[in-house]
């Protein structure tokens, strides 16, 4: 009888371990996985199995970063794309909440602005980029235009979409406990909207990165984007794939910026 | 405390259009609370009386009909109404959602303290002030719920089924902290349920609808004196024949509408 009950207690107090090992076991797979791709590409490439001047073995793109550190050049690159980022993502995501917030709460503003903004978002900003520069100009401001029209649509559309989701029964005790036209929009529709929101602006952001990248591409003189589009015209691959592992890495960056102020923002899901 | 009228109701009538067939919902009803009473209605599914208090709480409108709330004092707001736990505002604090009415109406931020803090602690939740609605029981939501309603220290409550959701055991105990809480302000209540035992424990005046289209059918008056206990309902002999009455009234209202729509079946043609 007492043996049963030891046996017992011991496989309870087993099962009370906290279950932290498991993740990090996985953990390491996350890091180990693409450390493995570059190592099998570096082999590949430097034994020419594999046409190094397409593929230039990643130790080469390496020192290619380092160098152009060195120059400054990476420095007064990232500085202007990431302005022409930041400016061109506020001009976007700003009317888009705005305007979603009032698509969402009133029938009038839906049924005069939503068709339209399905009809011209399937139009790529990018082909809009000749108009864009006739009525500004060849300069940034254009560019964020550009980048703003692209991460307008993801976020009018989820923010109004997040607005029309919020239970029926929050506006009825709004009403009920007196709120007005102000304390419906922020203290209702604004966080009640937030978490489908905030999915929006972080496809707007993806969307912000692609767009920069082409809009330099096509018509600038300075910027990420820009060069990688020299460096694959002159060949030099291993200056163009500095250019893309830097994109990479200020969209993962971004992502996990907007993570982290989902957290602050939407302190309240489980 | 003046024994006038509270809530006046006069031929309220109701009707929706569903798929082009008018529905009605409510049909001259007509009935009269008195100040500091606690008046229950109770009737089968789909009687209206849900409608009922929503046109009274002033979130739906009536078809025919009037109704008065007559208001004693102009610095109180005339109603309140308790949802059912779903009613709990999410993205607040349970603190924030006690004090909501109070912040609407941009009352002194010294009341506002006051009366949060002393509802919290009246229904037991100060230790979760901080939490969020999905951080706490089904139980604890409808606390939250009754303490705002009463926070913002209304004329009139009126109670939509509020522990239609909450299992047995925690509804008793649900039922008798609501009648503390009432007992110290003898709010006029006008309180929504299915349950019978529910009414019996509660109310001064339970009202019997019928079933659809809803009219008030009948008027029982509970004469036990306060404070009531469940165990002293459940043993007195008087509430038992209560229950019978009224138990046959719900019974006859439902089978009568299952008999009308079998005969209507029949004349169907084949």
């Amino acid at each position: 009888m007492d043996k049963d009950v030891a046996v017992a207690a011991k496989s309870l107090i087993a099962h009370e371990k906290p279950k932290r090992e498991a993740p990090n076991r996985y953990r390491s797979l996350t890091l180990a996985s693409p450390l493995l791709i570059l190592l099998l590409w570096e082999c590949l490439s430097r034994l020419s199995l594999i046409d190094a001047r397409f593929f230039p073995p990643p130790s080469s793109i390496v020192a290619e970063f380092f160098r152009l550190v060195a120059t400054g050049e990476i420095a007064s690159h990232v500085a202007v794309s990431l302005y022409r980022i930041i400016g061109g993502f506020l001009l976007g995501v700003v009317p888009g909440i705005v305007i979603g917030l009032c698509i969402g709460m009133y029938r009038p503003i839906r049924f005069a602005l939503y068709p339209l903004i399905m009809a011209l978002m399937p139009i790529p900003t990018l082909a809009l980029m000749p108009i864009i520069i006739l009525v500004f100009g060849i300069n940034d401001f254009s560019k964020m235009i550009t980048i703003a029209g692209s991460v307008f649509f993801p976020v009018v559309i989820n923010t109004a979409a997040g607005v029309r989701n919020i239970d029926p029964v929050f506006i009825d005790v709004a009403k009920n406990y007196g709120a007005k036209t102000k304390d419906y929009f922020f203290k209702i529709a604004l966080p009640g909207a937030m978490p489908v929101m905030i999915e929006g602006i972080q496809m707007g952001q993806a969307i912000a990165l692609l767009t920069i990248v082409a809009a330099e591409m096509i018509g600038a003189n300075s910027g990420i984007g820009y060069l990688i589009w020299t460096d694959y015209k002159a060949f030099v691959l291993k200056g163009m794939y500095v250019g893309l592992v830097l994109i990479s890495f200020f969209g993962y960056f971004f992502s996990l910026l907007l993570r982290w102020l989902e957290k602050k923002l939407v302190p309240w899901q489980r | 405390m003046n024994q006038d009228v509270k809530i006046r109701v006069e031929g309220l009538t109701k009707l929706f259009f569903k798929k082009k067939v008018g529905v009605r919902a409510l049909d001259r009803v007509s009935f009269e609370v008195k100040n500091g009473e606690f008046v229950s209605l109770i009737g089968p599914s789909g009687c209206g009386k849900t409608t009922l208090l929503r046109i009274l709480a002033g979130l739906e409108e009536a078809s025919a009909g009037a109704y008065e709330l007559v208001r004693d004092d102009p610095n109180k707001p005339l109603q309140s109404m308790i949802f059912q736990e779903r009613g709990v505002i999410p993205w607040m604090t349970v603190e924030e959602n006690v004090a909501f009415g109070l912040r609407l109406r941009h009352a002194p931020k010294a009341e506002i303290k006051e009366r949060t803090e002393y509802y919290l602690n009246k229904v037991g939740l100060w230790e979760f002030r901080r939490h969020y609605p999905s951080e706490i029981s089904g139980g604890m939501k409808q606390r939250v719920s009754i303490a705002r309603a009463f926070a913002n220290d209304p004329e009139i409550l009126f109670m939509d089924e509020p522990f239609a959701a909450i299992d047995e055991q925690n509804k008793f105990i649900l039922q008798e902290e609501l009648l503390s809480i009432w007992e110290e302000t003898h709010k006029t209540v006008l309180f929504i349920t299915h349950s019978i035992d529910e009414a019996l424990l509660l109310s001064d005046r339970i009202l019997l609808m019928s079933r659809q289209p809803g009219r008030i059918v009948r008027e029982k008056t509970i004469d036990l004196p306060r404070p009531r206990r469940i165990t002293a309902v459940r043993a007195n002999p008087e509430m038992a024949e209560a229950f019978v009455d009224i138990w046959n009234h719900l019974q006859n209202a439902v089978r009568g509408s299952a008999l009308e729509r079998r005969d209507e079946w029949a004349l169907e043609p084949i």
